[in-house]
């Protein structure tokens, strides 16, 4: 049994979609080339990151005194926070609000905390319409999954996957064309943004100083969903804030180029309350919902760091995992070397979260772009120490016996002598039991007769 | 990555090589050649003999006393030698001087493991630090090289065994991806074999792309998963370790 059975099932599934296939290596190939080329035009990106990792790795140091001078200026401009320990709790929190405004219609910009949550399913379920309005959200919204990546949702979907959707969405035949397909998602936005009753966004960075949350988008329907309906809801993971201005404008740069290789998105909004007097638009109340679920039982541990996290997608990126099976084979809303880290970390007590950690060759690709530092290979390392109970008694028992061989110079040898036996007649077999036949599957072993490199072999002893 | 190790005058200098476990149990005759290529730069070179296995499966599983014990006697034995040690792989180089302190932290070897850390270098480094005279490349073969992971972001190797290739004479032309894993991960290779294939198979076909058939690198585990999908799959594609090249030009 593999050491993450159900990662195995869902991936080979993803690995048998051509088109998914194509559509993930594509996009983050280009996500790729975009990131390299976008921190080039900073004068040091090596710095940069540094001031980073350290602007949040002190954000992180300092979060509960940060997040309490923070909740004050913004109760100050005349927003409400609401301090949720769990996902019950702050889907609890929005369906109170909702309720009491009456909602029949919520529009939502992407929130990953949202998707954390559960937040679309807890709203339907009390007949509000919710409505993703993210094209990307829209789309995987369309085809009832979960997204895909952190900030593509719909990368696993290609031009005629969306066709597909929109036309049974439009009772009406939507071409395969990428012009036709946006200008559909537009007029049918367009009007929930209009009618809607209360928008729901996520938050990138909170700002202490000033009580602010900033919205960083590329479509524009972060600052709608924020600013047309009459009551806006806001999902903050805890950790997502920063001190100052100054050290907000650091993650910005670093965020939009590490994402998608911008230099800054189209929209980025900063939100300092709701509606002031004599200001003409905005929402008339304001909430932000900040969500623990599991964070605080992070912050203690040795795994601290993974709350620096930005959410930017860089480590999905250049996974080569990811990049051959796309997000949903992870079952997690976080997937790829992020995802591998912070599931088991939220969801300590799912057998099927804490798998996740052995979902990674250990490459080390992702540590390489994370824009603020994060040491994933540890931590997957870590997280695989911590739950070494998972794995099982047989295993164990053969890592035990592997152990007690191979620290005698006698029993390396005869593994020796019995692989110089036994290679030849097996190399060939097409399976077999346990990691030799997982092996011997798709590959030779070694032990063939070999063509020299150049020249004869000398001086073999 | 600084090297732990000045430069010294190296004639006759005493090397210990530690040869690792899948070359010792499969490929013994790449140690040799190791030993071999050594003597020719004028090292004195010594086989530890008792180093077995850097217990670098157990530790990526998670299970320390297993990686411990497998590691334990190497340790001892490394120890028992003087001058730099040479591993003629990135990989279980990157587990003796990068992890081995924290598989032995409060442990009654910490000390010892974090003294021979420091005497650690990986084998194409290690060469590439006297000067190498340049070949000319007239008819020179041409070859693909393959960066392995922990080489590449652990130790911050790229260029040692790209200029060892060109100094004894052998093209290195670039493939696509080249710095992408290829899938064998250690124990990945077996706990998730259909990734695992499909990373080596990107990495096989960009080789097929780029025209060439011979595939070096300084992992021998790297290479034994890549010939062994390779000889799966039909193709005439061979990998070999950077010392075979090196010995033989």
């Amino acid at each position: 049994m593999p050491d993450a059975p159900m990662f195995a099932a869902r991936a080979h599934i993803a690995l048998r979609d051509i088109r998914l296939q194509a559509a993930v290596r594509n996009v983050t190939g280009q996500m790729v080339d975009g990131r390299r080329r976008a921190l080039t035009d900073l004068t040091d990106p090596e710095g940069v990151r540094e001031i980073a990792r350290a602007i949040r790795y002190r954000s992180v140091e300092r979060l509960p005194d940060l997040l309490d001078h923070w909740a004050t200026n913004l109760e100050a401009r005349g927003g409400q926070v609401h301090w949720a320990t769990d996902a019950g709790e702050a889907v609890a929190a929005v369906r109170g609000i909702v309720r009491r405004r009456g909602a029949r219609l919520v529009v939502k910009g992407k929130s990953m905390a949202s998707e954390e949550i559960h937040l679309n399913e807890a709203l339907e379920a009390d007949g509000v319409e919710v409505l993703e309005t993210d094209l990307g959200e829209y789309i995987i919204q369309l085809a009832h999954e979960p997204p895909a990546h952190i900030i593509v949702p719909a990368i696993h979907k290609d031009r005629n996957d969306v066709a597909a959707l929109f036309t049974t969405d439009a009772g009406r035949p939507i071409p395969p064309d990428i012009p036709a397909e946006a200008a559909y998602a537009r007029a049918r936005l367009r009007n929930a943004f209009l009618t809607a009753d209360v928008g729901i966004s996520g938050v990138n960075f909170a700002v202490a100083d000033t009580g602010s949350i900033c919205l960083v988008t590329n479509e524009g329907n972060g600052r709608m969903v924020s600013s047309v309906p009459p009551v806006h809801i806001a999902i903050m993971g805890m950790e997502r804030i920063v001190a100052s201005w100054a050290e907000l404008d650091v993650m910005l740069a670093l965020l939009a180029r590490s994402a998608t290789g911008q230099r800054l998105t189209s929209y980025t909004n900063v939100i300092t309350g709701p509606r002031q007097e004599g200001e003409l638009d905005g929402p008339e109340e304001l909430h932000v919902i900040v969500l623990d679920a599991g964070r605080v039982g992070i912050l203690g541990s040795e795994f601290r760091e993974v709350l620096d996290c930005i959410r930017c997608g860089a480590c999905l990126n250049v996974c080569p995992v990811y990049r051959h099976v796309g997000g949903h084979a992870y079952g997690s809303v976080y997937p790829g070397p992020i995802g591998a880290v912070l599931t088991p970390l939220l969801r300590p007590d799912e057998s099927e979260s804490r798998e996740l950690a052995h979902a990674s060759s250990l490459c080390g690709a992702c540590v390489e772009v994370c824009p603020v530092g994060i040491p994933l290979v540890d931590m997957l390392l870590g997280l695989r120490r911590r739950d070494a109970a998972d794995i099982g008694p047989v295993k164990r028992a053969g890592f035990s016996a592997w152990s007690a061989l191979w620290s005698s110079r006698l029993g390396f040898a005869s593994t020796r002598i019995a692989a110089k036996a036994v290679l030849p007649l097996a190399r060939h077999a097409r399976g077999g039991p346990g990691w030799a036949g997982a092996w011997l599957q798709t590959r030779t072993l070694p032990g063939g007769p070999r063509r020299r490199a150049t020249g004869g072999r000398k001086g073999r002893r | 990555m600084a090297d732990p190790i000045p430069p010294a005058r190296h004639i006759g200098e005493e090397v210990a090589v530690v040869t690792t476990c899948l070359v010792d149990q499969l490929r013994p005759d790449i140690g040799d050649t190791v030993l071999r290529l050594l003597r020719g730069h004028g090292y004195r070179p010594i086989r530890v003999r008792g180093a077995m296995c850097c217990g670098q499966p157990a530790w990526n599983t998670g299970l320390t006393s297993s990686a411990r014990r497998v590691a334990r006697p190497t340790l001892a034995a490394v120890a028992g030698t003087t001058g730099p040690v040479v591993v003629p792989s990135g990989s279980c180089a990157t587990m003796m001087r990068e992890f081995w302190p924290d598989l032995f932290r409060n442990t009654p070897e910490e000390a010892l493991a974090i003294a021979v850390a420091r005497r650690v270098t990986e084998l194409s480094a290690f060469l590439a630090r006297q000067a190498v005279p340049q070949r000319d490349g007239v008819g020179a073969e041409r070859v693909a090289y393959h960066d392995s992971c922990h080489m590449l972001r652990e130790l911050g190797i790229r260029e040692a065994p790209r200029r060892l290739l060109a100094a004894s004479g052998v093209d290195v032309v670039d493939i696509a991806g080249a710095e992408l894993c290829c899938g064998f991960g250690g124990t990945f290779a077996v706990k998730l074999p259909e990734i695992s294939i499909a990373m080596a198979d990107e990495k096989l076909d960009a080789v097929v792309a780029a025209g060439v058939r011979r595939v070096v690198g300084c992992d021998y585990s790297c290479l034994l998963h890549l010939q062994g999908r390779a000889e799966r799959r039909g193709l005439d594609i061979e990998t070999v370790h950077l010392a075979e090249v090196l010995e033989s030009a």
